[in-house]
């Protein structure tokens, strides 16, 4: 799907994409974006200092050195910023009693390096943007998560640095840019990292993004909505198909929900009466939804579309087959297993096809339990001599093994199986009829 | 003292009782009775730690209300929560360490400046067992290989630091793949800015082997066979600890009727501090019940000796054993129902049909077509990450699957378990483990017949090669540090270029009088620090070469996770928030 740059900033600002915000309910985003807001409209944090106490402790097998110097200082993300545009903001406030420590002058790499021991440190002295570039670099160069975190933070909410500006500076800076994305994942910040993606034309990881979201909707139509403005993203062909067909499986899982919710509390429909649903169809997968479908909607008249429009998801053959053969199996509904494998050619013939082996049928039959006579007839098309023999021995389908012996002229076989059968049994008398019977040339 | 942590080469109770005494010297601070809420992630590695009556639970009406904390967002809202109740002292344990995003999501709740203490603690490698050390970290190989953030790589550099600190600076550093270079060059980047103090300790390590688990992303999809993985693989072991169906544990008491079923699910504890589960934990499994039933015929004869004992010396001398007997007993009788318990799994038609496909795409056959039996799998629903194992196998054994075979699996595989399941198949295919095949070249043939993967008659009783441990399969990262070992990676330049990522040496200098000599016939003792998981079949096969009597290396395994492949993909799965 080839979006010109013109549609895209139209879909990002069209009304549909605003649409998508989180219910009032107590989600953590907007629970946090309030705290956020009214932190950031507090001033007597700073002043209510209990972080005096804040120490590091770590194991050192070493005396206690310059690294396990006990003192106060303050967390990065303490106090507030001063800056009122976005919410997070960590701006480093004063200490008490660190002033010893505290100087002006130093370098973007010792900067850094008392980020990571997690000492007393302003960012404020870094103010030009090529400044604080080369703080972000020192930053990557530490590979300390936490302390690129906190300069991208930083960097993120200081007026020189608006967004796109920061995100050109990103893209050739690879290993702080996968830290950014990581931390706008964990914090949430869907809107940045679209933008961030858009702007960065990794237009795959857009649409996956957005996807994504769908997750966190509980309400199903609302998800629904969502799913319709996630079709004609820029995913790959494939996918993108994928994206079509999830949302069409949604729109019709909720009309059906509909329907079979108020025919069940109606109390009318025999199926819903014989076999009670055990839970709502809403946001099954395909292949479930076709069971259901087969299930409850499979007669004559009620076929209405339901289970073709299932079918034209691109589902293979075989797996509607296997899976209206499952459905109708466990009904016992034997004629409609028969109709769902015979096939008329254009002489009027009947004839038993499948696109899967019948050798499956059967096993399905049988976990069904399926009467001996349905089986035995499902057994006998089993096209593999050893597999017939094998699941007709497994299933006690007397006569296939009976005959099969008996095409493959084994006489041990058939002797063999005699013990088998019941006494005085039909079955019994039909094979002694053959082991005495003079036509057949036995090969043992 | 944990008495299993001393038994190998290397002392790892040392380690433990520097953790201890920290976590100890923590919780002296916060001073007055404690309740202690707990990140219920860490009470699994605390527990390898320290026993939980130094970690005393008091009430929630103490006054101190200490909290052990991962780097979790989710969690922070419940220590809201909790917060509301009665005034107390609050005091926030970070683990590993302090996290900013923590920070400031706190701040935001309001409730950062009630904590009086807010510390970190520096656990980064816990020891399992005497010779195996794991950070825990089950997110490291989502954020190492999907999100390139490479957290999980400090904190492995500053195990590794904290390890040279008590037990020496390693002399030299042999690494393989991206991960393993980044944490090599932190090392020798944190060495350098401790400077000052020299490390005086003689040193216990020779040789550090850095691997990244995307060289060898084979081998934790396939099935463990060894006694220690299967039970992994069908029951999960979880800081050493097993939870198993009670049914077959129950005590059999006479007339009793059985109306004392236990319901609950039977913990066992699985270390080598368990003579029995130490000799035969690294077993093929198909060797496990020989040794149970010579075991049984052992303990039943010493059972018998009483009849022998008559003098009132003798007797005593008996009786004074019996605490250890009855203790062997019992561990046998735990081990023969864990063996049963495994036995109804590999003895079932659908255990062995599965084994036979991977064996099959791991010696190379029909790598390139739909599987019928994946297939199966999918049409009858199994769990779907058994079916993800197995694509992934496939994918891996045959360096990318066709686009065609590619695209008819992701169907069947949406269609079948839901569409939103395209988000986990995109992080497979970031992590290389189901992706389509690029170049069109297949390389896998040319590394299984190079590094001799996959051995066609292998001894399962009396092992002469590692591939014992998946009965054919030779794991391909312990082949490279088998060979490392003898003769050195120069005699496989030419795989070691497919496989990704640079390999490289270091050396870290030691002060002169620190030069370690070895004696004649002591063996080199090498750890080898797996970045991004390690199974148990692996640990077994390392231990396996440990063995040998002409090996001349003795392995130590360090890792961030001990996984196996539903873990492993698990992890990598996209869920709801």
């Amino acid at each position: 799907m080839n979006r010109t740059k013109g549609d895209e900033e139209e879909y990002w600002n069209s009304s549909k994409f605003k649409a998508f915000t989180f219910d009032d309910e107590d989600d953590e985003l907007s629970q946090l974006k309030e705290s956020k807001r009214a932190v950031n409209s507090l001033r007597d944090f700073v002043d209510d200092d209990d972080d005096d106490d804040l120490e590091r402790v770590s194991w050192t097998g070493e005396p206690v050195g310059s690294r396990t110097r006990p003192g106060s200082f303050q967390s990065l993300s303490d106090a507030l910023s001063d800056t009122p545009a976005k919410s997070y903001a960590p701006e480093l406030g004063r200490p008490k009693g660190e002033y010893r420590d505290y100087s002006n002058d130093w370098s973007p790499s010792d900067t850094v390096r008392r980020l990571r021991k997690g000492k007393v440190c302003s960012l404020e002295r870094f103010r030009s943007l090529q400044d604080k570039l080369q703080l972000l670099e020192e930053a990557v160069s530490m590979h300390d998560g936490n302390v690129i975190t906190a300069v991208l933070i930083f960097l993120n909410l200081t007026p020189a640095c608006l967004p796109e500006i920061l995100f050109r500076e990103l893209e050739v800076r690879q290993i702080a840019l996968r830290h950014l994305i990581h931390f706008l994942k964990e914090i949430g910040d869907q809107k940045l990292l679209l933008d961030l993606f858009r702007f960065l034309d990794r237009t795959e990881e857009l649409a996956l993004s957005h996807y994504r979201e769908h997750l966190n909707i509980q309400d199903p139509d609302k998800r629904k909505e969502f799913l319709k403005t996630c079709i004609g993203l820029p995913f790959s062909a494939e996918d993108s198909a994928h994206i079509q067909d999830h949302y069409t499986l949604l729109e019709r899982q909720i009309i059906i929900e509909a329907n079979d919710r108020h025919l069940e509390s109606a109390g009318q429909t025999e199926i819903f009466r014989k076999h009670p649903r055990k839970a709502s169809i809403l946001n099954m997968p395909l292949v479930t939804t076709l069971f259901y479908s087969c299930f409850y909607h499979y007669t004559e008249a009620e076929c209405n579309g339901t289970i073709s429009a299932h079918r034209n998801l691109r589902l293979l053959d075989k797996q509607y087959v296997l899976t209206a053969l499952a459905a109708r199996a466990k009904l016992r509904a034997w004629n409609d297993v028969d109709a769902l494998f015979t096939t008329k050619n254009w002489l009027g013939y009947t004839k038993k096809r499948a696109p899967i082996g019948f050798h499956r049928v059967v096993e399905i039959l049988h976990k069904n339990n399926a009467p001996v006579q349905i089986l035995q007839e499902y057994v006998n098309l089993v096209e593999d001599v050893d597999t017939k023999l094998n699941l007709a021995t497994k299933f006690k389908c007397h006569d296939v093994v009976i005959d099969t012996c008996r095409d493959l002229k084994d006489r041990q076989q058939l002797l063999a199986y005699r013990s088998k059968v019941d006494k005085g049994s039909v079955e019994e008398e039909k094979i002694d009829a053959l082991l005495s019977s003079s036509q057949i040339r036995w090969k043992n | 003292m944990a008495a299993h942590l001393s038994y190998g080469r290397v002392n790892l109770n040392v380690l433990r009782e520097a953790v201890r005494r920290e976590l100890r010297e923590f919780l002296d601070k916060c001073a007055g009775s404690k309740a202690i809420v707990w990140d219920e992630y860490l009470t699994g590695p605390f527990g390898l730690i320290a026993q939980y009556s130094l970690l005393k639970v008091n009430e929630l009406f103490g006054q101190l209300l200490v909290i052990f904390l991962r780097h979790r967002l989710t969690l922070l809202l419940r220590v809201d929560e909790d917060r509301r109740g009665p005034t107390r002292d609050f005091h926030i344990l970070f683990v590993p360490r302090r996290s900013l995003l923590c920070e400031q999501r706190l701040k935001d709740l309001g409730v950062l400046g009630s904590f009086i203490h807010r510390e970190e603690y520096s656990l980064d490698l816990i020891p399992f067992d005497g010779d195996l050390l794991s950070m825990e970290s089950e997110c490291a190989f989502k954020e190492c290989y999907l999100e390139g953030d490479q957290t999980s790589l400090y904190h492995a550099a500053k195990g590794l630091m904290t390890l040279q600190a008590l037990y020496g600076t390693i002399p030299q550093i042999f690494g393989k793949g991206e991960c393993a270079r980044q944490v090599a060059n932190m090392m020798i980047r944190m060495k350098r800015e401790f400077t000052g103090s020299q490390n005086s300790i003689f040193p216990v390590f020779d040789n550090l082997l850095l691997l990244d688990r995307n060289v060898d992303l084979l081998t934790p999809l396939a099935t463990q066979l060894t006694y220690e993985g299967l039970i992994d693989e069908i029951y999960g072991i979880q800081n050493s600890y097993v939870k198993l169906p009670p049914e077959k544990f129950a005590p059999k008491k006479q007339g009793d009727g059985g109306k004392d079923l236990p319901t609950e699910a039977k913990k066992l504890q699985l270390n080598s501090a368990e003579e029995l589960y130490a000799e035969i934990r690294d077993k093929n499994f198909n060797a496990v019940g020989s040794v149970l039933s010579k075991k049984a015929k052992i303990i039943s004869a010493a059972f018998e000796e009483r009849h022998n004992a008559k003098t009132v010396g003798e007797i005593k001398q008996f009786v004074s054993q019996l605490p250890h007997m009855q203790a062997a007993r019992g561990s046998l009788a735990n081990h023969t129902s864990i063996a049963e318990l495994i036995k109804d799994v590999t003895t079932s038609e659908d255990f062995f049909d599965k084994l036979t496909v991977e064996q099959e795409f791991m010696s190379g056959i029909d790598t390139d077509k739909v599987n019928n039996y994946i297939e199966d799998c999918i049409a009858q629903k199994h769990s779907l990450i058994k079916v993800l194992r197995l694509v992934c196998l496939q994918s891996v054994c045959n360096s990318g699957l066709k686009q065609k075979v590619l695209d008819y699996y992701k169907r069947e595989i949406l269609q079948t378990y839901g569409y939103e399941h395209i988000l986990t198949l995109h992080n497979l295919e970031k992590a290389g483990l189901l992706k389509p095949q690029t170049g069109g070249r297949n390389n896998y043939p040319t590394i299984r017949k190079t590094l001799r993967l996959w051995m066609d008659d292998v001894n399962e009783q009396n092992p002469t090669d590692i591939s014992y441990v998946y009965s054919g399969y030779a794991p391909l990262s312990v082949r490279l540090a088998q060979l490392l070992s003898r003769p050195g990676w120069r005699s496989i330049e030419e795989v070691l270029r497919i496989l990704p990522g640079p390999h490289f040496e270091e050396r870290q200098p030691l002060p002169t009088g620190l030069q370690k000599k070895r004696q004649p016939g002591e063996n080199r003792v090498t750890l080898v620090f797996f970045l991004g998981g390690v199974t148990f079949a692996e640990i077994a096969a390392l231990r396996f070469l440990s063995q040998l009597e002409d090996g001349g290396t003795e392995y130590v395994i360090a890792t961030t996770k001990l996984m196996n492949g539903t873990s492993w993909i698990e992890a990598l799965m996209e869920k709801p928030f």
